[in-house]
């Protein structure tokens, strides 16, 4: 990474922290503690399951709010704002940009997943008083949920690099909403025929694929997540989140600031 | 080399959300800057001024023409770590210190991080923020701001650094700082441009300035040779309290005052005022040019333009 991305990648995680964003800890350890007293009275063998899915979709909804929320702000609001000026007029390529807040906003939410994982294993443990082997598959749930966040926080950036705060959301939340079925989407498209099935198999694949980065309710019930699936997961996020970064650098290298 | 060379660069927005009009910003604008100058653009409110700077600043895209700093190309990094840049009214990332905000900018453009700690002290003790400097922006006032933003423009010592409307919102004793600020930067060498539509500030600073009004430039000199060409006024004043109806009629303002009588008039109607006065045994004491101003000649040229605006 070249100084210039760190720098602003700092930056971005330095506003986040001082706009009080690791707050939302603070509901997360309530919700989670709550959870654990309560699931530990009314004990019939299913606490785990009941901490696991509740903890991690949790996790998930937070990261997901998050992303969003500060994600559509990145670009537009320092358009508006017009503190891009003295950061434009300096040797900053737009792209790098792009990159650094990208990275500022992604550092932020692995700093708060990480938290939010501890929060996790310590309720796990108040109601089972072990860990248990199986207990692996809960950091690979949280990897792929850590995948998801940096493909809704690009998709977040590119929203925000060409239209207001409020639709911005509105599409990221729609396409997470969406990208949530994924795979159902996928088997609808080939069902049907002919140029329809063409262009519904198209938009199936355009979304963010977040079934297949949900394996919550499969690590709850301690079967475990498979190689292929990790690489596969891997490697998608991986060129998902490129791709809409590029289109986000490439959108913003053409606009005219106001 | 020049400093700055604009060849040409122009500006036309689309307005309007469903139907789209344009609108000229800025017409075909031809301006070599040298080295070393201070240099001062000046057009009242809506003129092109800002619309300029964003162009070479890379903020805004130019509909047409191009321009050159320091050789290089507008979206050459090289030369923009050799410039500064003053936004008009310039808002910072509030949540950070003046500190830390200078601190964010040097790294930006490259300054060396062994350096960066004397740099940003030296700076905020050059435009007086020294104690502030562990204040978040957010809690600065207007005239604090506009100081953190000169700071940022002048900390990693550019050769070219473009202010916009630099004095504005400073009261009188802040703007006597800003232009012994831009005198400093000369006496270092660096060239300024800066815009304004104060034009006091741009008299006493500039080697030369611009004119621009509605998009169009309208002149560009050293202030005396620009005011060489305006038509001057002339003080004339004589004894008795009397005014001659050729004085009366030429329009001037007459003042009486104990014994004597003043009036100003414009320079074409002097022989014919001196004739009046002999005419009627009024006894001359005085007649004096007023030096014509850059006010004068910057308020001709807007009146130029306005009656080009209608016949057109
Ligand atoms: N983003 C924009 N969209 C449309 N018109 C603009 C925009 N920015 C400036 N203008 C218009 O361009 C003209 C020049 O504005 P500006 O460069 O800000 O003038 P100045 O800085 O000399 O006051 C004005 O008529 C202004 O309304
Ligand atoms: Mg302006």
């Amino acid at each position: 990474m070249n100084s210039r991305i760190w720098h602003i990648a700092t930056n971005t995680f330095r506003e986040a922290v001082r706009d009080r964003v690791l707050y939302n800890l603070i509901a997360f350890a309530l919700l989670m503690s709550g959870a654990a007293v309560l699931v530990g009275q009314i004990s019939i063998g299913i606490e785990r399951l009941v901490v696991i899915n509740l903890g991690l979709t949790a996790v998930s909804l937070f990261g997901i709010v998050i992303a969003i929320f500060i994600g559509i702000g990145l670009v537009s609001k320092e358009i508006e704002k017009r503190t891009l000026y003295t950061v434009l007029s300096r040797p900053v390529r737009r792209w790098e940009f792009v990159a650094g807040k990208f990275f500022g906003l992604s550092g932020t939410l692995i700093v708060n997943t990480f938290f939010m994982a501890i929060g996790v294993f310590v309720a796990l443990l108040y109601v089972s008083h072990s860990f248990k082997h199986a207990d692996t598959g809960i950091l690979i749930a949280l990897y792929f949920i850590v995948l998801q966040f940096l493909i809704i926080t690009a998709l977040a950036l590119l929203f925000s690099s060409f239209s207001s705060p409020l639709l911005s959301a509105v599409f990221a939340f729609a396409l997470f909403v969406i990208g949530t079925f994924a795979e159902d989407l996928r088997g609808f498209a080939s069902l049907t025929h002919g140029v329809t099935r063409w262009l519904a198999t198209g938009a199936a694949y355009l979304v963010p694929n977040f079934s297949a980065l949900n394996v919550i309710s499969q690590v709850a019930h301690e079967s475990s997540v498979s190689r292929q699936l990790i690489a596969y997961n891997t490697a998608y996020a991986l060129v998902y989140t490129i791709a809409v970064l590029s289109a986000t650098a490439l959108v913003f290298e053409r606009r005219n600031l106001k | 080399m020049h400093a700055i060379e604009i060849l040409g660069l122009e500006k036309t927005y689309s307005i309007g959300f469903w139907r789209k009009r344009p609108k000229r910003a800025l017409h075909p604008l031809h301006l070599a800057i040298e080295d070393g100058e201070i240099f001062g653009f000046l057009g009242p409110n809506g003129a092109g001024k800002t619309t300029t700077l964003k162009m070479l600043m890379g903020l805004v895209f130019p509909s047409g023409g191009s321009a050159r700093i320091l050789g290089m190309e507008l979206d050459d990094p090289r030369m923009k770590a050799q410039i500064g840049f003053l936004p008009e009214q310039p808002y910072f990332y509030d949540y950070l210190t003046a500190r830390e905000l200078l601190r964010y900018y040097g790294q930006l453009s490259g300054v060396d991080s062994r350096q960066l700690s004397s740099s940003v002290n030296a700076v905020l003790e050059k435009v007086g923020l020294r104690d502030a400097m562990n204040v978040q922006l957010r809690k600065f006032s207007k005239g604090m701001l506009q100081r953190a933003g000169i700071a940022q423009a002048i900390l990693h010592d550019p050769k070219v650094v473009f202010l916009d409307e630099p004095m504005s919102g400073l009261d009188p004793m802040g703007r006597r700082e800003v232009r012994s600020l831009i005198e400093e930067l000369k006496e270092e060498g660096k060239t300024v441009f800066f815009s304004t539509h104060i034009l006091s500030d741009a008299e006493a600073l500039c080697d030369r300035v611009a004119v621009i009004n509605l998009g169009q430039l309208r002149g560009v000199g050293a202030v005396a040779d620009l005011t060489s060409g305006v038509k001057g006024k002339v003080e004339i004043v004589w004894q008795g309290s009397a005014v001659p109806a050729a004085i009366k009629s030429s329009g001037g303002e007459t003042h009486v005052a104990g014994e004597t009588t003043r009036a100003v008039i414009s320079e074409q109607d002097q022989d014919a005022a001196i004739d009046a006065l002999r005419r009627d045994r009024l006894r001359l004491i005085s007649v004096t040019p007023v030096r014509a101003s850059l006010e004068d000649y910057f308020m001709a040229q807007l009146r130029l333009g306005a009656e080009e605006a209608v016949t057109r």
